[in-house]
């Protein structure tokens, strides 16, 4: 796994993401597009020589291109046909990638979108919330993983480009999508679907683990959690932290905002948007709506230096 | 030959006539059709006039929402730039979308609709100019005031499409969206009162002898393009209504929570949002086939095929919206559907475009400026065909949904396929308006830099979509890689300004106005009617069309029409007046009176605005008065129609005699009020899929309807209306003298109606505790808002029965009325039955 911290590190960058794909349900459709944007390269240069040869071309060809036939044939046939094969071509793509219901065994995990995060929840056998976190999703290589997408709000959509299409986050509906990455790596996504506000700073990733990896990453995040004592941990019950977050093992069990139990493990800050650090964290506390307006937490400028520095070595001591 | 309304076709050969015209005829039409002065100009009725201003406006609000897309360009030409604050953006880019779509691009196209279908037609005016003027002006005064929201920071921000939940009370809580919705609904209602007006004035203002294939394929254009209005606007006024009437009154149309869906917003949304793109794309391609062959300086190729691919993409339109839903998570068995649909609708474009390929094949192209703006056209057009054909396919679709490859897509289709030949079309005949023509030179320089600023603006966005970049986004993070895209495409945004900037100011040198005779003329060789010789009247006489470019086949026409040598080449009535024709072989049927200035359309235009301004701000007293000043102004003016004629027959030239006046279903009033009814069952069956929609998906929100028994007195009710509006006609004909009493008692009664049974579902079900209370108090209150226009119907007949004004021949108001009220009935009479029968 690499040193990405940032989810745009993750998304961006040479090749584009939709065609560099790393999963069976990002990559047919991936030849898909090649064969688009080669193909429709192919027409857009036939349509542009029938448009240079009526203006420019012998008359003889001239007056081949200027009569019903050429209408016919540039119209309605060619296009009929290739139109038909694409046709089929995406019918049976929809039917092959459109995610089922859960195999027995499979692993499920809820993404719920909320105006602008992801409440992300791993399910047990029988649907029951095992694990919770938030704007990033751990994997195994090689496995296929269902995701259950829901909205706690307004309508989101949910899309990591490299390894599946996107599918959007309806109330009073749940959505299936299923991923799977053949390659250990962070692969980052954004929300989709216009959700007001602060949308454009709305960053998900996935981290792929190999199996030994991700054993690992389970195994701590189910371990009990370590008791914690000193200024920070004070401070961020006695200042309202802990009315909207969660930090399991304390009293702390708020639920509108991220579960923050192992906040310091993850890779990025505010959705994706910030490099996860003790300055970045301290910054966040301070002066969140600066770097992310609108978003649902006030800023904290009453902490003292010390203060934020104590929440922030808090926070980052959360693995 | 043939006939369609037993009209002699042999007459046609007595023109051109030979005789001299006596001078004062002219001088005659010049009085009636006279110029308006000074303060005049803000009631004048004339197509001339009402379609330059409706040009000029709706070409402001481009230029409006074009300073706001150069905002947007700043505001990403590098990552996280702070020129539009988050809160800014996101109205900047949702006015952007909806004054493009709904105050610039569909008022262009019908105000072109407005300005070149009489001249076109060779009608003097179209059927109702009272209407156009009101159209136009609820639309400018309105639309201005609603653009203002911008300056106060109360602009909407929820998306051009305003998807709930977000615009709903509980996300969206200022009054923004509803200055969206409220401020939308007025253009709606623009927009349908243009497009029942270019339906009769296409189908039965036509020069005699111009039968459908002779018909310009402009006309065709707007007649499709009326249609889809008709068909696709209801749709959206009815889902902008669901949504206000969610916001004020807490009923829960879109609240999953309570019984709605907010999928439901994206069906009715859609199945407007997408023919919208047709409505849009289908005028200016007729522009395209209109100007290609005076460029080439040929016939139009495929003429027939043209006509049927505009005819199939207006069909194919309406099975395509749920490609906007394709990750929705809809069936696959749907999307299959809608995708098959979206490719299909690519065979009518590309019949178009190889038909115009034919056409400079076998003509001689010229390089001029609407020559240019028309192969520019052609080429960013099919490059957007292309990758919608793309995003057709589900899957590829479930990647470029929602990035900028759609943004990309979008603005070729809607650049190359509206707005440069709009800029051809503007080229082309604004010497039939303006004394001087534009600038050829400076047009080349216009259209490189539009066509190259266009593609480097919007070709690198199709790259930076596959990247990952989503749409709506007001800024995003340093090294996402899509910084370099986005600084050439606000480049290529700027130059694209600057070529419209040019153009402005090549307006400014060149443009003066001459609606009334003296413009620069036919200065590109065309050969269609509207290149004779005009003035405020139109046409000195109108012609027999033999043809499809008159003016190519028949030399001498303009100066026969210019001598008087056709028909009506005076005013036989000494009014205003045009000659109405048959639908299919444009044969004299009678002759119209038309309507001169009037300031009603204007009063009744204002106080629209001002009524949906006031809903908006909550200002509800405000909002009444000006609801019923509108009412009366419209009453006014309609009371100065419909009056007696003192002849019954003219002679409209070569002896021939035609009626001044028809009634029943040749009438242009019947038209008008069969294609309003249109409208209304349009709304009607929206409501109902709207329950249909919500039973099938929450019926845990579901409770039994109110009892079928006691519903059918009601609809039996209803059936009495309809029975009386029918025998009320018939009464009339017998000679009755009471004939008017049943069908005012029938206004009366279904009111009534309504109100027992809005009674009878309030003891079962409240409208804000479920969708289907909400659904069902919807189709109650439309039909309630039915039948009160109903009540004012009858009212107003009732006055015109009281002075004398239904005569046994003048009873066309007779007629509409007995139209509205039996349809009041009939759709009382289905919702009736269908609100309980859904979920029983």
């Amino acid at each position: 796994m690499g040193n990405n911290t940032s989810l745009q590190a993750a998304l961006g960058g040479w090749p584009p993401a939709v065609l560099d794909p790393a999963g069976p349900y990002a990559e047919p459709v991936t030849r898909l597009a090649w064969a688009l944007l080669l193909g429709g390269t192919g027409v857009l240069l036939i349509v542009l020589t029938a448009l240079a040869v009526a203006l420019w071309g012998k008359p003889a060809l001239r007056t081949r291109l200027g009569g019903d036939r050429a209408i016919w044939i540039g119209g309605v046939a060619f296009p009929g046909v290739v139109l038909t094969a694409l046709l089929v071509w995406g019918l049976w793509l929809t039917g092959s990638l459109q995610a089922t219901a859960a195999q027995p065994g499979e692993m499920r995990v809820k993404v719920t979108g909320e105006m602008w995060w992801w409440r992300v929840t791993y399910l047990g056998e029988r649907g029951e919330p095992v694990i919770r976190d938030a704007n990033e999703l751990h994997v195994p290589i090689g496995q296929p993983v269902l995701l259950e997408l829901e909205s706690a709000d307004v309508l989101h959509s949910f899309w990591v480009p490299r390894l599946a299409g996107k599918m959007d986050m309806i109330p009073g509906r749940r959505n299936l999508l299923r991923i799977r990455a053949d390659r250990p790596g962070t692969y980052g996504g954004q929300c989709a679907e216009y959700c007001g506000g602060a949308h454009a700073l709305m960053g998900f990733v996935v981290v792929a683990h190999t199996p030994e990896s991700f054993a690992r990453w389970r195994a701590e995040r189910l371990a009990p959690p370590r008791p914690a004592s000193g200024r920070g941990p004070e401070l961020f019950l006695a200042s309202g932290c802990a009315g909207c977050h969660t930090v399991r093992g304390t009293p702390a069990n708020g639920t509108a905002g991220p579960d923050l139990t192992h906040v310091g493990a993850r890779r990025s800050l505010g959705a994706g948007i910030l490099p996860n650090n003790r300055g970045t964290l301290a910054g966040w506390i301070a002066d969140s709506q600066t770097i992310k307006p609108g978003n649902r937490m006030p800023n904290y400028k009453q902490f003292s230096p010390d203060d934020l520095n104590a929440l922030a070595d808090y926070m980052e001591s959360l693995k | 030959m043939r006939s369609e309304t037993g009209f002699d076709p042999y007459l046609y050969q007595r023109f051109p006539t030979q005789e001299e015209r006596p001078p004062e005829e002219e001088e005659g039409l010049r009085r009636i059709w006279c110029a308006p002065k000074g303060w005049e100009y803000l009631t004048v009725v004339n197509n001339n006039y009402v379609g330059i201003f409706y040009l000029g406006t709706a070409f402001l609000f481009f230029l409006l929402a074009g300073v706001l897309a150069l905002l947007m360009r700043v505001q990403l030409a590098a990552p996280l730039m702070e020129v539009l604050p988050q809160a800014t953006y996101n109205q900047v880019f949702t006015m952007h979308g909806t004054v493009m779509m709904f105050l610039f691009a569909v008022p262009m196209v019908e105000a072109a609709g407005v300005l070149l279908l009489p001249q076109m037609l060779a009608a003097r005016d179209l059927p109702f100019p009272r209407l156009s003027a009101y159209a136009f002006w609820a639309y400018a005064v309105g639309g201005l005031a609603f653009f203002a929201s911008l300056f106060v920071g109360l602009a909407p921000d929820g998306g051009w499409f305003m998807y709930p939940p977000y615009t709903s009370k509980a996300y969206s809580p200022g009054i923004n969206a509803d200055f969206w919705l409220l401020g939308i609904g007025f253009i709606e209602i623009s927009a349908i009162a243009g497009a029942i007006e270019i339906i009769v004035g296409v189908l039965r203002t036509r020069a005699p002898g111009m039968s459908l294939d002779k018909m310009p394929i402009f006309a065709w254009a707007m007649l499709v393009f009326a249609v889809m209005i008709i068909i696709a606007f209801p749709s959206v006024i009815l889902a902008t209504l669901l949504l206000e009437i969610e916001r004020a009154f807490n009923w829960s149309f879109f609240d999953a929570a309570r019984g709605g869906d907010p999928v439901l917003w994206q069906h009715l949304f859609w199945f407007f949002g997408h023919p919208e793109v047709y409505i849009i794309f289908l005028p200016a391609a007729g522009m395209m086939s209109m100007i290609i062959p005076t460029v080439a300086r040929t016939e139009l190729v495929g003429y027939r095929l043209i006509v049927l691919a505009m005819i199939a993409t207006g069909f194919i339109s309406f099975g395509v919206w749920a490609h906007h839903m394709f990750t929705v998570g809809l069936p696959p068995m749907t999307t299959g559907f809608f995708s098959a649909a979206s490719m299909a609708v690519s065979l009518p474009a590309g019949i178009q475009v190889f038909s115009w390929i034919a056409t400079l094949a076998i003509g001689r192209p010229r390089f001029n400026a609407p020559g240019l703006f028309v192969l520019g056209s052609i080429v960013i057009f099919v490059t957007g065909g292309l990758t919608g054909v793309m995003v057709a396919l589900v899957p590829f679709d479930w990647q470029a949904h929602d990035t900028y490859f759609i943004v990309a897509h979008l603005h070729y289709v809607l650049i190359g396929g509206m707005v440069f030949p709009l800029f051809a079309a503007m080229y082309y005949w604004i010497p039939m308006v303006s004394s001087r023509a534009m600038s050829e030179r400076l047009a080349k320089w216009v259209f490189g830099l539009m066509f190259t600023g266009m593609n480097v603006a919007f070709m690198p966005m199709h790259l930076a979509g596959l990247m990952g970049m989503p749409r709506r986004v007001y800024t995003y993070l340093p090294g996402s890689g899509w910084d370099m895209l986005n600084l050439i495409s606000t480049v290529g945004a700027f130059l694209f300004a600057f070529g419209v900037l040019l153009f402005l100011i090549d307006l400014a040198r060149n443009f003066r106005m001459a609606p009334g005779g003296g413009n620069a003329g036919n200065v590109y060789g065309a050969g269609s009617l509207e290149w004779l010789p005009t003035e405020l009247y139109s046409t000195r006489s109108i012609p027999v069309v033999k043809s499809r470019e008159p003016l190519w086949d028949d030399p001498k026409i303009s100066d026969d029409v210019e001598q008087g040598r056709y028909f009506l080449p005076r005013s036989a009535t000494g009014l205003r007046e045009t000659i109405v024709t048959s639908p299919l072989l444009a044969e004299p049927q009678y002759v119209q009176i038309m309507p001169g200035p009037s300031v009603w359309p204007l009063v009744a235009a204002i106080f629209t605005a001002f009524f949906f301004l006031a809903l908006t701000v909550q200002a509800y007293m405000f909002g009444l008065a000006s609801g019923v000043i509108t009412v009366m102004a419209m009453l006014r003016w309609l009371s100065e129609t419909d009056r007696p004629i003192a002849q019954d027959e003219v002679d409209i030239g070569a002896g021939i005699m035609v009626p001044t006046y028809m009634t029943g279903p040749r009438s242009h009033g019947w038209w008008a009020m069969v294609i309003l009814m249109i409208v209304m069952a349009m709304i009607s069956a929206m409501a109902m899929f709207g329950l249909a929609f919500l039973w099938s998906n929450q019926p845990g929100f579901w409770t039994p309807p109110a009892s079928l028994g006691g519903g059918i007195p009601i609809a039996l009710g209803y059936g009495l209306v309809v029975a009386a509006a029918v025998s009320c006609r018939w009464l009339h004909r017998m000679g009755k003298n009471w004939a008017v009493a049943p069908v005012l008692l029938a206004g009366l009664a279904a009111p009534l109606l309504t109100w027992l049974d809005i009674r009878m579902w309030s003891a079962v079900l409240a409208p804000d505790a479920s969708g289907q209370g909400a659904a069902v108090f919807a189709i109650l209150s439309l039909q309630g808002t039915v039948a009160a226009i109903g009540v004012l119907f009858a009212a107003y007949l009732g006055w015109r029965s009281l002075r004398g004004l239904i005569t046994p021949t003048g009873n066309s108001t007779l007629d509409l009325a007995c139209l509205f009220i039996g349809y009041c009935g009939a759709q009382g009479l289905v919702g009736t039955i269908f609100t309980r029968a859904v979920g029983a």
